[in-house]
């Protein structure tokens, strides 16, 4: 994988214009930040769709989920897509509960989050 | 899993989360950062801010925010009614009611925020006293706020009051402990001015032994510090030495600047001295121990032939025999009516033939050590410069020390009696 974070705890690479973010196993304050600070950096340098995966991680906690409402505030802000991939049941529930699923669209894998992104393409 | 069920376990988790990130103490910009998180990301709301209570001032002051274009540290005049108000609705504040607080809340301030903006204004409070208030914007979900929100942000937002108040206290503990060591610095140092003037007042009174107890003190500051004692014992002994000889205020001025050797009718006037100083000393609270015995027991010997009480070796308190050395030092360096001062080897020599009989051969020990690092260049120079007015070519007496060290070079003596 071609790894283009400035963070090195953070793994992303790029696919097309959207950039894909990894999340760790517990997204919590330290690693919530910085998922939110790649984030940025990711729409700041143009990106027009991020796509998180979520393959490992856990669980969420209240930071997590305000962290995630930031970000996806800064990718309304910038008129960018915003894909949540390989989030688990649990997780995919609390989204559900918390109402992020409004804003966020959730796919299966990074696959389908891919071919979300290049619909919503003109 | 049941929706409910849900939400309360992410309510329990962030309520768990929040005890941790209050009880950070360190930082308290991160502690608020962090705890106004939890508290957004347990309802997911999108933006909002906490506010502090400032009663002096009759301000809230926003310490942290999220998603918001009010400045981070914006000010905001609230009326005392107003404080009030909120103070006495904090744990009966209904939906509606926190929905038109933070509607007034707006109005009060439209120049910084955006219509809409702010949906609910929740009272901070802790033991009936306002804290600040948190301000909600929308949630993720766009769903109006439910009570069950409510209830859940209303436990989170008691957890973020005894945050705030808890470093308000901490603060508060702090400012105080630093304000009494203020004080006690200042208290410390009017004691001190307070015995230098004493030491100046006994001085002067005998006219052949000026700036003798400030040489006491010196020299038993000197002594002192080489037996190891510490900071605090080393400044009392020092001011012991100052005082050694307060009770010659009572003593009749006649007698003490009598130019001829002292009769025996004399020498019992001046004897009175020490136990007359022990009685002027002893009714004060002084910041360091034992200083009145150290008076009284200046005049103590080692083979108990000394006064008043006539005690020996052990039952005389350390630091007097510290002070015994150091007066009997000064006595035989500095000019006196009856005689001139004694050459510093003839000083020695009498150290050397009393040691253990009237001094402590450990102090004789200390102040020869101290004595030879100054000659040597290995210690300050203190000795030396109070000796060198009236001494030359001090270096002269170096084989006289080593010869005192051979001979007596103990143990180390400690300031308390019993250690």
């Amino acid at each position: 994988m071609a790894d283009l974070s400035q963070d090195a705890s953070v793994q992303a690479r790029c696919v097309g214009d959207a950039a894909i973010i990894y999340a760790s196993d517990y997204l919590n304050k330290l690693s919530g930040e910085r998922i939110e600070r790649e984030c940025k950096r990711q729409l700041e340098s143009g990106r027009r769709a991020l796509i998180i995966n979520f393959r490992d991680t856990e669980l969420v906690n209240s930071i997590g989920v305000s962290i995630l409402v930031g970000v996806i505030d800064a990718a309304e802000q910038s008129t960018a897509r915003l894909i949540f991939s390989d989030v688990n049941n649990h997780t995919a529930e609390l989204f559900q509960m918390l109402g992020l699923t409004r804003h966020v669209s959730l796919a299966s894998n990074e696959d389908e989050a891919l071919s979300l992104v290049s619909e919503a393409q003109p | 899993m049941e929706t409910n069920n849900q939400r309360l376990l992410h309510t329990f988790a962030a309520l768990a989360d929040l005890g941790q990130e209050i009880a950070n103490t360190s930082d308290f910009a991160e502690m608020l950062r962090s705890s106004f998180h939890l508290l957004l990301g347990s309802v997911a709301i999108r933006r909002g801010a906490v506010a502090q209570y400032d009663r002096q001032r009759d301000t809230l002051r926003i310490v942290t925010s999220r998603g918001l274009e009010a400045a981070p540290d914006a000010n905001f005049a609230i009326t005392r009614d107003h404080a009030r108000e909120l103070t006495s609705s904090d744990s009966s504040l209904s939906l509606q009611e926190a929905a038109a607080e933070a509607a007034r809340f707006m109005e009060d301030h439209p120049a910084l925020f955006t219509s809409g903006e702010i949906q609910l204004l929740l009272p901070l409070v802790v033991h009936e006293r306002l804290i600040g208030v948190v301000l909600l914007g929308e949630k993720a979900s766009g769903e109006a706020y439910s009570e069950e929100d409510l209830e859940t942000l209303r436990a989170l937002a008691r957890h973020v009051a005894v945050g705030i108040n808890s470093h308000h206290l901490l603060g508060e503990v702090k400012r105080k402990a630093e304000e009494n060591q203020r004080l006690y610095e200042g208290l410390r140092k009017i004691y001190k001015e307070t015995v230098h003037a004493f030491a100046a007042a006994i001085d002067i009174k005998d006219r052949y032994t000026q700036g003798h107890s400030v040489r006491v003190g010196k020299y038993s500051e000197v002594i002192a510090r080489e037996l190891g004692w510490s900071d605090d014992e080393v400044e009392g002994i020092t001011i012991a030495g100052y005082l050694h000889d307060i009770g010659k205020l009572i003593v009749d001025l006649s007698v003490i600047n009598s130019p001829e050797r002292f009769s025996a009718k004399d020498s019992k006037e001046m004897s009175r001295h020490p136990s007359a100083g022990y009685e002027i000393l002893a009714p004060i609270s002084h910041p360091y121990a034992d200083i009145p015995l150290m008076a009284r027991y200046h005049h103590e010997r080692m083979d108990g032939n000394g006064y008043p009480d006539g005690l020996k070796g052990d039952q005389i308190p350390p630091g007097a025999k510290i002070v015994t050395l150091a007066d009997s030092f000064d006595a035989m360096t500095t000019d006196r009516p009856y005689r001139k001062k004694l050459p510093l080897a003839d000083v020695l020599e009498d150290f050397r033939a009393n040691t253990g009989t009237q001094f402590d051969p450990q102090v004789v020990c200390a102040f020869c050590r101290a004595f030879l690092g100054e000659i040597q260049g290995r210690k300050e120079r203190r000795l030396l410069n109070l000796l060198n007015r009236n001494y030359d070519n001090v270096e002269s007496v170096t084989p006289l020390l080593n010869r005192l060290l051979a001979e007596f070079d103990g143990g180390v003596m400690t300031a308390s009696v019993n250690n």
